[in-house]
């Protein structure tokens, strides 16, 4: 089985640009422990470091989360759902333009924010995070079920 | 997989080597090291699958069977034109590049060992459907929707009349489009009928100063004809547009357009905002509820209302250029002078929203027997995309789309009866007229095609995910289909009887490096002018450049 030959390695990162490596937390890095639970309902504990966005750790961590605008609030397929509402009001408010790409996102709930824009703190400590998976009655052209 | 024997090389050099950005090459080494010992894999139970279709609905399908099969399945793409994506190379606006990101994961797709592009390949004109079907287990069909919905008034035919899709090709370098006779230096006036998204990206490239779209990709062409007009911006284009006017059936919470489009076009287009006639922003109770329920509605009725309230403030004929919020008016004749056939206005009828009237209890707009006339020299048509049927397929020529059971194509379009319940969603139990027509097994349909032309990139996710689980749970019958085919000349051979087809026919196919040749080209040219990147917009030229 053919391993990836890109391992963590800082030379090889530029800023935005690498979404897709395997990088472990460099040594010392200060890290959250957070949980994504994927579109097949299996859970996933990484440990992610301060200061870098979900969406960020989960390709760190070979998360199927999709970045299609690969973080410039462009898209909304990096919408996740937070578990608990306390972690997630803990979140600082997001910008409009956030908002707005959010309102278009498939199954939109109470406690959904962009993984591109929420950045691993402290606060974020045990988080439960899932990636919406399609239902059977999947909602397409915009049409969202009235959040709850 | 002779370049990982022995000593490891450097990624970036395995990544040009394979024409892959190297950012990107993890994406690709990811997707081999799920793979089951790839380069030893049985080919007897190999899954051969051809996606007839380049754009995001195609490619969210490769990626799905990618994941899925490891190194047990193979993908042709095909597309008709040379060049890959096709909305987001030539549908997303020139000032959205951000929006066009998604074309690095895509690229990082075409380029796996898995997966064979081959553009300027047309499934009707170089090669038979039949043809693939017999080639390959599966057949995607993901070509979209390149046709339109019409109005349906008098005036309609005849030069001056667009559809947004046209339009939006000419700006984005489409070849089919090149040489459509836009002249905008007698336009004065433009009425664009709809108000979604594209019809705001029509409004910006007619209305924003030059400055916005020249560091893009617009097309060379296009930015020489919408440039300048006049005023300030600078720019040696010839257009004369002064006003855009939004013609829209219904009223402000009926609008498909969202916040984000809105605002930039109300605030960094230089625009004054106004509306026809005072209660053009009036909305119902009804509206009234819905926008208390739904915050994507509140923001387009809050951005709309502010910037006509701000456009007050300037006069009339002031010089900015003016975008006009023309709600509650149906397009019913397009007038034209009786000498020289060139369009002079819009006719439309002023309208009255009830409420549940429409399909699934939307409201819907009725004539009030009021009419006037919105002067203008080009019309857009913004009303809807449309599906083409293909050779060989069933076509439910009423929505434009295959009909299809979750992406399983169907062999027979549903009868009028049983319309409101296909298609697009899973049949209710109790719909026996739908189920009825069989299924064309080995034949699937996945995004505009599938499902009607709405939607952004992102949707076609979920819809992928959909049509590509369909496919993955035929796959045992479609294997032992191609198994008991016969062995040899029987089964599917799919890439080796492809690429075969291709050299007998002598068929200037563009693979993925030659893609990246003319991909870079376009890059070039465009550094020497500052701009994203230089169009090429001729097929002619495309393949020389790709050295096809």
């Amino acid at each position: 089985m053919l391993r990836p030959i890109l391992t963590s390695s800082a030379s090889l990162c530029t800023s935005g640009a690498s979404q897709h490596e395997s990088s472990p937390p460099a040594e010392g890095t200060e890290t959250v422990n957070i949980t994504y639970i994927d579109k097949e309902g299996k859970e996933h504990t990484v440990a992610a470091p301060i200061g870098k966005s979900l969406l960020e750790v989960a390709h760190d961590n070979e998360i199927d989360l999709e970045g299609a605008c690969e973080g410039s609030l462009a898209c909304s397929t990096c919408h996740l759902i937070f578990e608990d509402e306390g972690i997630y009001k803990k979140l600082p408010e997001p910008h409009e333009d956030e908002l707005d790409m959010l309102d278009l996102a498939f199954g939109l709930t109470d406690t959904s924010r962009l993984g591109c824009q929420v950045l691993a703190s402290k606060e974020l400590e045990g988080a439960r995070v899932r990636i919406p998976s399609a239902s059977r009655n999947f909602y397409v052209d915009g049409h969202k079920p009235k959040p709850h | 997989m002779l370049l990982f024997a022995g000593r490891q090389p450097s990624a970036r050099l395995l990544a040009a080597v394979g024409g892959v950005s190297w950012q990107n090459f993890a994406v690709v080494a990811r997707s081999l090291s799920n793979a089951a010992s790839g380069a030893a894999a049985e080919d007897s139970d190999k899954l051969h699958v051809c996606v007839v279709g380049s754009g995001p609905a195609g490619f969210y399908t490769v990626d799905r069977l990618l994941k899925k099969y490891g190194g047990k399945v193979h993908v042709s793409i095909l597309d008709r034109l040379p060049t890959p994506f096709g909305l987001v190379r030539s549908g997303v606006a020139p000032d959205h590049q951000d929006t066009k990101n998604v074309i690095n994961q895509f690229g990082a797709l075409a380029g796996d060992p898995r997966v064979s592009f081959f553009g300027n390949v047309h499934v009707g004109r170089d090669v038979a459907l039949e043809e693939l079907r017999r080639l390959h287990h599966a057949v995607v069909l993901a070509y979209g929707a390149e046709s339109d919905r019409k109005l349906g008034v008098p005036g309609e035919e005849g030069p001056g009349v667009l559809s947004a899709r046209e339009f939006v090709w000419w700006y984005n370098g489409h070849p089919d489009a090149r040489h459509l006779p836009i002249d905008l230096s007698k336009v004065h006036s433009v009425a664009i009928c709809g108000i979604g998204n594209v019809a705001l990206d029509c409004a910006r490239a007619l209305l924003a100063p030059p400055a916005r779209y020249q560091p893009t990709d617009m097309a060379a062409h296009a930015l020489a004809e919408l440039g300048g007009g006049g005023g300030g911006g600078g720019g040696a284009g010839r257009s004369g547009v002064r006003q855009v006017h939004l013609v829209a059936r219904r009223g402000p919470v009926q609008a498909a357009c969202t916040p984000k489009e809105l605002k930039e076009l109300l605030t960094e287009c230089g625009v004054a905002a106004r509306t026809s006639a005072p209660d053009q922003l009036e909305v119902s109770a009804a509206d009234a509820a819905e926008m208390k329920a739904t915050r994507l509605k509140r923001r387009v009725h809050e951005l709309v209302s502010k910037a006509v309230a701000d456009g007050a403030k300037e006069a009339a004929g002031g010089g900015a250029k003016e975008l006009f919020f023309d709600f509650y008016r149906n397009p019913v004749e397009v007038l034209r002078d009786g000498a020289s056939g060139a369009v002079t206005g819009l006719k439309v009828e002023r309208t009255v929203v009830q409420a549940g009237g429409g399909g699934g209890g939307a409201p819907v707009a009725v004539g009030s027997g009021q009419f006037e006339v919105i002067p203008c020299q080009l019309v857009l048509k913004s009303i809807g995309y449309k599906g083409l049927p293909m050779e060989g397929v069933a076509f439910d020529g009423r929505r434009g789309v295959i009909p299809n059971v979750a992406g399983r194509v169907l062999k027979a379009a549903p009868d009028a009866k049983a319309a409101a319940s296909s298609s697009s969603s899973p049949p209710p139990a109790a719909a026996p007229a739908a189920a009825a027509a069989a299924v064309d097994s080995g034949m699937y349909v996945v995004g505009w095609l599938k499902r009607g032309p709405t939607g952004i990139i992102g949707t076609n996710l979920v819809d992928a995910e959909e049509t590509a689980g369909a496919l993955m749970a035929d796959a045992p019958a479609l294997l032992a289909a191609g198994a008991a085919a016969g062995a040899g000349a029987g089964a599917p051979q799919g890439l080796a009887g492809l690429s075969g087809l291709i050299k007998q026919r002598r068929l200037r196919a563009v693979e993925w490096g030659a893609w990246r040749a003319l991909d870079a080209a376009e890059v070039d040219a465009g550094k020497a002018e500052g701009r994203v990147r230089e169009k090429v917009t001729e097929v002619a030229d495309m393949l020389r450049i790709a050295g096809v």
